[in-house]
């Protein structure tokens, strides 16, 4: 039978006007008086047998269901009804029956054990009705708060959902206009290409005369050197002198050698010099300009990874015990950041080619570069808006998906979080998202769990929350937190425990549980009696 | 608790798996002393009786052994003792320095009987030892000792030669350093031996003996194993981390007591010291010549420790029973304990707060599960200052106390021996203004490591100290305490996180006596010191409780012990039947296990299974490690919380009997688990059963204790007996192998033809709420419709049992088709308002009529009769429990 049946019972009771105690053998409760008929044999509840009526409370256990002793502890397995007028009634064991406690607050359990037992139902009566008060204000009020929330979260959900509705459509619209800029990017980037090409081209050309023209003068400026003797003839001997120009290396410029430079001839004039600076110009040393220094490398370009915003969870210093599983705690930390596009790296257009630098664009061809890149950043701004733009769906997304509770009533709790504080720790919950605990002096944050799922009673599963995989436990399992939901009109953290090592309870109350107040005319009302 | 070094050193645990780490403990190789006693060869005596010596006074006679490669002399006494035994004390005649003799062990200096020569020569002399034709022969060269019985020899001393006492010397520089005759390393840890070598060694032969037990406490089987080959078994009281199972490794404590046992004969052997002992078994044959030249089996045994003296007692026996109350009249019996202790005890390392503490025992009262003690682990003190409460989880102890005796149900809070160092605590501070801290070698306090950090260790072997820490548990120093709470001692070996093998080092000193010399009756002290301010508590009124892990010969005494820390494993539960059992034949009958293991977290099958084992064992409690998850007996879903609650009201409701066979093996010394050949001492198919065992002689357990079993076989003893099923009162015949199908459900028990077990099958929240309630009286005829049991009430808790004869002892008798309770006690007072409400006889016949017959008067009692089982119930009978009465079956 359950309490609201027999809450029942007694308000018809009562409403019928017979306040007086109605005659029945010890330890029944009302409903089953038609079953114990005095003076008529009584059949076991079981129907098991049936036995002559003062074996009923003789304290000798007949039935094996234990309904013939009701008011006695004979039968193991039987049970004793207080009345406890004034306050709620209730079974209690037979094996509670006159065992020196009290456990009924009518004192009737403990008839014949010699228990100093007081009648408490008033006080209980009065307190319970005061705690049912409170309670009932707080769920009525929480029930309030909790349709406000439903409330907003539908609206919340519904401006989200909107959100993501008009954003998937933006997101449709800035996806062509991204195609539209890559084209316009495209065809802007082909003229430009092309008069680059163009442009440097001409550069190229130009180029090439000029080293003609510095070739000529350096060898000019070469035949002077080498007539030592301004008689416009380079000589064998003349040219000789310059070692620097042995073909074989060996050291030893000889005459033979120079005659092979010399293509056979015994001198050069300037215009037949020509062929002899072609076989070595590239070796011959000016005797008036010291040696070219060699073209200092360029250290390639380093790219520096962003510094990625560390905020993974520091080893816990409290327990030194922990230190076996930091390796594999660095590898759980996930990083937010990790999908950051890095930044691009400009590679330098100047050419330093000879160490000249090109000529400027010529007007035209400025032009065109100006107007590509021009598309690119445009295209390159449009895509990265499409990207943010796929984030904050994608986040909303994520959002939606949780499961805030039937009602969704929970929402409100999403990306919040709450703290306790005890004597040693600061405990914090974030809803949806994880728990920790932080040493009050110091000391780093713990990972107690990070959002799992609800896992209350196959009947309302949105009374517990379970966070799990937490920091290891030396030789023990990963840290995990249950999470008791309780009607409250403040959302709060009211208790952390630990029952078993590195399994923590934690009560919390929001007004996202508060039930439907009951009606109040069942609550019981203590002044009547029976 | 836990074990040592978990928390001081965690490189250790690193590297250790789930076992004990060996290299922490001494095999006998590393133990020197032991490595050069094993060294020598039987066979090679140099000890001669020196016959002119011998005097004889009425008990004593005393005589000179020299030993002829060093010209030491040693004196020999040997007394006869009361009730057949036979002392044999060795030492030097002129000592250097006294050597140690074991003080506070045996209850009295133990009476005497007359020995008289029978005859002397040039060879030897022939005493004769008084009963039934025992003699005593001492041959001279080489010296040996015989004691026989007719042409029969029991047992003989230095048979094989390995007498072996090592005389306190001068250090001389050609002493080999090799040999650690005066300092010793191991890991570590140096020994300094100011004293040099010590140590002493006897042998024992037992003709005719194949099967020795006892000599706890070992992780291994009942009987013991022959160590020829292997270490021998160790006794030096140790914290063992994660102990391994099946080997002779010293464990938390030593009984030094070796039971023999043949189809013949029972006899025991008692080595009464206290220093580091090793046990070598091995198993020989020897002619036989009284039954002609055919072979008998030999057990030889020799006994080797550190320090002290021979001093042996040798208890002839011959039934078990002699045998346990030949212990029992030296080192006293099993303390009888407060009816509570025999209930259900709920541990766990650690309640956490006063609030986890009343949800906890709110849970058994939800869960209907009746338990009568919870326990508190060494988080509850300030810092594991003992004596006090943490002061932000235990804030109030006494309301939370008070929430317990409400209900009638009691607490143990944990008191270990090591002291913080700490100069803000009360306790730290009177033991150093007192001096009565043990100290090193060089005589300033001892210090070591253990759960506060550094600490100090009292030294427990002073009167004056035990004094002083027994008046710590009066009400007014103990702050917080009341009446129901109770005491548990851990730690006690002394563990030292830091020490050598993990306790304190030997040449640390109490008084004048190393610690070597001590070592294994420190912890025995330190549960007597608290057993004793419990009784102080209440001006010698009511009966301690304590519990140790440590223990030594008379530590039965003093309360209960537990076998310390074992682990969830089906093995461990296994091995929790054999190591009680070899306690309870050395006299230590309060033994339990750790229920589901202390170590990782059970199955809730081995779970479940360990209950059924535990409530069938004396001292019944579950315990677990920190680390573990929560096990309270509501947390595996409502089918296995019914089956743990299902056998904890087993026991329950055999709490009469229980507490009968505590007060049974309190007066007498009878253990109460028993292996089956205690009671079936010819039947050698018993000898080595320690898979199942006896409770009393009229309970049969086996456990189940295998994974996934679907049966077990049970040996059913006794030729010619029955067996009745306790469940489904089902008869078997004894002598067979029974096979028995199991569920989960199962615990296969039997109670013996030819018994009378009285229970309490109301079951309530706790046993003080069950007093005043009616008994059952299970009768279980034998083939000759015979049975007989007792009944023993008291008020449950208080010493005027002892003080005042405030209890009431019947003798329940069915015979000739009439169950008559009579007085065993008739000048005892106590009233009981506890009646008889049924009685049933199991294997009866159908009566035609049943008269109670009571002061003179006869009423007809109502009855039923169970044709298919022959189960006879009577009908409320009602008479009081403390009368005299027959119930006639016509």
């Amino acid at each position: 039978m359950t309490c609201l049946h027999l809450l029942l019972t007694l308000v018809f009771a009562v409403s019928l006007g017979t306040p007086v105690e109605i005659q029945r053998p010890r330890g029944v409760p009302l409903t089953k008086k038609p079953f114990y008929e005095e003076n008529k044999p009584f059949t076991c509840l079981d129907g098991s047998r049936t036995i002559p009526f003062d074996r009923v409370n003789d304290d000798y256990c007949d039935c094996k269901d234990g309904s013939d002793e009701p008011g006695t502890a004979a039968c193991p397995n039987g049970s004793f009804h207080c009345t406890n007028a004034g306050y709620r009634p209730m079974f209690i064991p037979s094996s509670r029956i006159n065992d020196g406690i009290c456990d009924c607050c009518d004192t009737t359990d403990e008839y014949n054990s010699g228990a100093k037992c007081e009648n408490t139902c008033k006080e209980l009566g009065l307190k319970e009705r005061d705690v049912l008060q409170k309670m009932a204000e707080i769920t009525k009020e929480g029930f309030l708060l909790k349709q406000q929330l439903i409330e907003e979260a539908k609206k919340g959900r519904e401006e989200k959902q909107g959100k993501v509705t008009d954003m998937q459509e933006n997101k449709k619209q800035l996806e062509e206009k991204v195609e539209a800029l890559r084209t316009v990017k495209e065809t802007a980037e082909q003229p430009e290409k092309e008069a680059k090409e163009r442009h440097l081209k001409a550069w190229e050309e130009q180029k090439a005369a000029i080293r003609l023209e510095k070739d000529k003068a350096k060898m000019a400026e070469a035949f002077l050197e080498l007539d030592d003797n301004a008689d416009g003839f380079v000589s064998v001997s003349e040219l000789q002198s310059h070692a620097e120009l042995d073909p074989d290396a060996d050291g030893t410029l000889t005459e033979t050698e120079v005659q092979g430079l010399m293509g056979g001839a015994a001198q050069v004039d300037t215009s037949t010099f020509e062929s002899v600076w072609t076989n070595i110009k590239d070796k011959y040393h000016s005797e008036s300009q010291p040696e070219e220094p060699a073209p200092v490398e360029t250290p390639p370009e380093e790219v520096k990874e962003p510094v990625v915003d560390n905020d993974s969870e520091p080893f816990p210093e409290d327990d030194i015990s922990e230190e076996e599983d930091e390796d594999e705690d660095d590898e759980d930390d996930y990083h937010e950041d990790d999908d950051k596009v890095l930044p691009t790296v400009k590679t330098p257009e100047k050419s330093h080619e000879d160490g000249e630098a090109m000529l400027p664009y010529d007007p035209d061809t400025q032009t065109l570069i100006d107007a590509a890149q021009k598309a690119r950043d445009d295209f390159e701004d449009s895509e990265k808006a499409l990207r943010e733009m796929d984030d904050q769906i994608r986040n909303i997304e994520k959002e939606l998906s949780f499961d805030f509770g039937p009602d969704a009533e929970f929402t409100y709790l999403y990306s919040q979080c709450y703290e306790l504080t005890t004597s040693e720790y600061i405990y914090r919950l974030c809803p949806f998202n994880r728990v920790s605990q932080k040493p009050k002096y110091g000391g780093s944050e713990t990972n107690l769990g990070t959002w799992g799922s609800w896992s209350g009673p196959e009947n309302n599963k949105y009374l517990v929350m379970k966070y799990e995989h937490g920091t290891g436990c030396w030789q023990g399992p990963n840290r995990s937190t249950t999470v008791k939901l309780t009607c409250g009109k403040e959302t709060v953290v009211t208790s952390t425990s630990e029952p078993s090592r590195c399994e923590y309870l934690m009560e919390f109350t929001t007004p996202a549980v508060c039930q439907e107040p009951a009606n109040m005319d069942l609550l019981p009302h203590g002044h009547e009696e029976l | 608790t836990g074990s040592s070094c978990e928390s001081w050193d965690v490189k250790l645990l690193q590297v250790s798996t789930f076992a004990v780490d060996r290299g922490n403990f001494k095999t006998c190789d590393q133990s020197a002393f032991c490595k050069r006693q094993r060294a020598l060869k039987p066979g090679q005596s140099p000890y001669r009786a020196l016959l002119e010596t011998l005097e004889l006074s009425d008990s004593r006679l005393t005589l000179q052994l020299i030993n002829d490669n060093n010209k030491v002399h040693l004196l020999l006494e040997l007394y006869r003792l009361q009730g057949n035994m036979t002392r044999v004390k060795i030492n030097e005649l002129k000592p250097l320095r006294p050597r140690f003799e074991v003080p506070d062990v045996l209850i009295a200096e133990p009476p005497t009987e007359p020995l008289s020569v029978l005859s002397k020569d040039d060879n030897g002399v022939v005493l004769s030892l008084g009963a039934k034709n025992q003699r005593l022969i001492v041959s001279a060269r080489p010296f040996r000792l015989d004691i026989m019985q007719g042409p029969e020899v029991l047992l003989s001393l230095n048979s094989r030669g390995l007498l072996a006492f090592e005389h306190l010397r001068l250090h001389k520089d050609t002493d080999k350093e090799e040999d650690g005759l005066w300092e010793e390393t191991f890991k570590s840890h140096t020994d300094t031996k100011p004293n040099g070598p010590t140590s002493i060694s006897l042998d024992f032969s037992l003709p005719g003996v194949e099967h020795v037990y006892g000599i706890p406490e070992h992780a291994d089987d009942l009987k013991l194993k022959t160590t020829d080959g292997g270490d021998p078994y160790r006794l030096y009281n140790l914290d063992v981390f994660q102990y391994e199972l099946y080997n002779p490794m010293a464990l938390y404590g030593s009984i030094p007591v070796m039971l023999a046992h043949n189809t013949q004969r029972t006899m025991g052997i008692f080595w009464l010291n206290a220093a580091e002992t090793w046990v070598d078994i091995s198993s020989n044959t020897m002619l036989d010549f009284v039954q002609g030249s055919s072979e008998k089996p030999q057990t030889d045994v020799r006994w080797i420790s550190e320090s002290g003296i021979i001093d042996v007692f040798i208890m002839l026996g011959p039934k078990p029973s002699d045998v346990f109350s030949q212990y029992a009249s030296l080192t006293g019996t099993q303390s009888f304990p407060p009816l509570a202790s025999l209930g259900y005890h709920q541990c766990r390392w650690n309640y956490n707060d006063q609030e986890d503490v009343k949800s906890v025992d709110q849970g058994f009262d939800q869960h209907d599960i009746p338990y009568d003690f919870i326990w508190l682990d060494i988080e509850h003190a300030d810092g594991k200052r003992y004596f006090t409460w943490d002061p932000h989880k235990f804030p109030q102890p006494k309301e939370m106390l008070q929430g317990l005796m409400d209900k009638r149900r009691k607490m143990v809070a944990i008191v270990d021996p090591h002291i913080r160092v700490d100069s803000g605590y009360k306790i730290h501070n009177e033991i150093t203004s007192k001096d009565f801290y043990v100290k090193n070698k060089d005589g300033r306090n001892y210090e070591g490591w253990c759960w506060p950090g550094n600490s100090g260790y009292p030294d427990f072997t002073k009167p004056e100290m035990r004094a002083w820490w027994s008046s710590m548990f009066a009400y007014d120093q103990y702050e917080g305490s009341m009446e129901n709470l109770f005491t548990w001692n851990d730690m006690n070996e002394p563990s030292v996180f830091n020490g050598p093998e993990v306790t304190m080092h030997k040449d640390a000193l109490h008084g004048k006596w190393e610690h070597r010399d001590i070592h294994n009756i420190y912890g025995l002290y330190v549960q007597m010191a608290t057993a004793e301010g419990q009784t102080q508590r209440s001006g010698g009124v009511e009966r301690p409780f304590v519990l140790t892990r440590a223990f030594f010969a008379g530590s039965q005494r003093y309360g209960a012990v537990w076998t310390g820390d074992n682990a969830a494993e089906w093995d461990h539960l296994k091995i929790s039947i054999p190591m009680c059992l070899s306690l309870g034949l050395v006299g230590v009958s309060f033994c339990g296990a750790d229920v589901g293991g202390f170590f990782k977290n059970p199955s809730t099958e081995l779970l479940v299974r360990w209950y059924q084992t535990g409530a069938y064992q004396p001292f019944f409690r579950a315990h677990a490690h920190l680390d573990t998850t929560r096990r309270e007996p509501w947390l595996f879903g409502p089918e296995n919380t019914a089956l743990i609650r299902e056998v904890i009201r087993q026991r329950y409701a055999l709490l009469p009997y229980w507490y009968q066979l505590l007060y049974q093996a309190h007066k007498t010394g009878m253990p109460v688990m028993r292996p089956l050949w205690v009671d079936y001492p010819k039947d050698t198919a018993t000898f080595t059963i320690d898979d199942e065992f006896l409770i009393g002689s009229d309970l049969l357990v086996h456990p189940v204790t295998e994974e996934g079993s679907r049966g077990v076989t049970a040996y059913l003893p006794g030729a010619g007996e029955v067996w009745y099923d306790v469940h489904t009162f089902q008869k078997h015949n004894g002598a067979q192998n029974l096979y028995i199908p199991v569920t989960l459900s199962s615990i296969p028990v039997f109670q013996r033809g030819g018994s009378i077990i009285p229970r309490k099958d109301r079951v309530r929240r706790s046993s003080a709420c069950m007093e005043n309630d009616p008994y059952t009286l299970y009768v279980a005829l034998s083939p000759k419709k015979f049975a007989e049991g007792e009944l023993y009430i008291d008020d449950g808790h208080s010493l005027n049992y002892d003080t005042k004869k405030e209890f009431i002892h019947r003798s329940l008798t069915f015979a000739n088709n009439a169950l008559t309770s009579s007085n065993l006690c008739p000048d005892c007072n106590f009233l009981t308002s506890s009646w008889i409400e049924k009685v049933l006889i199991l294997g009866a016949s159908k009566p035609s009529k049943v008269l109670l017959k009571m002061d003179g008067k006869e009423t007809p009692v109502d009855f039923e009769f169970d044709t298919s089982m022959s189960v006879l119930t009577l009908r409320k009978p009602g008479m009081n429990a403390g009368a005299d009465w027959t119930l006639l079956l016509q």
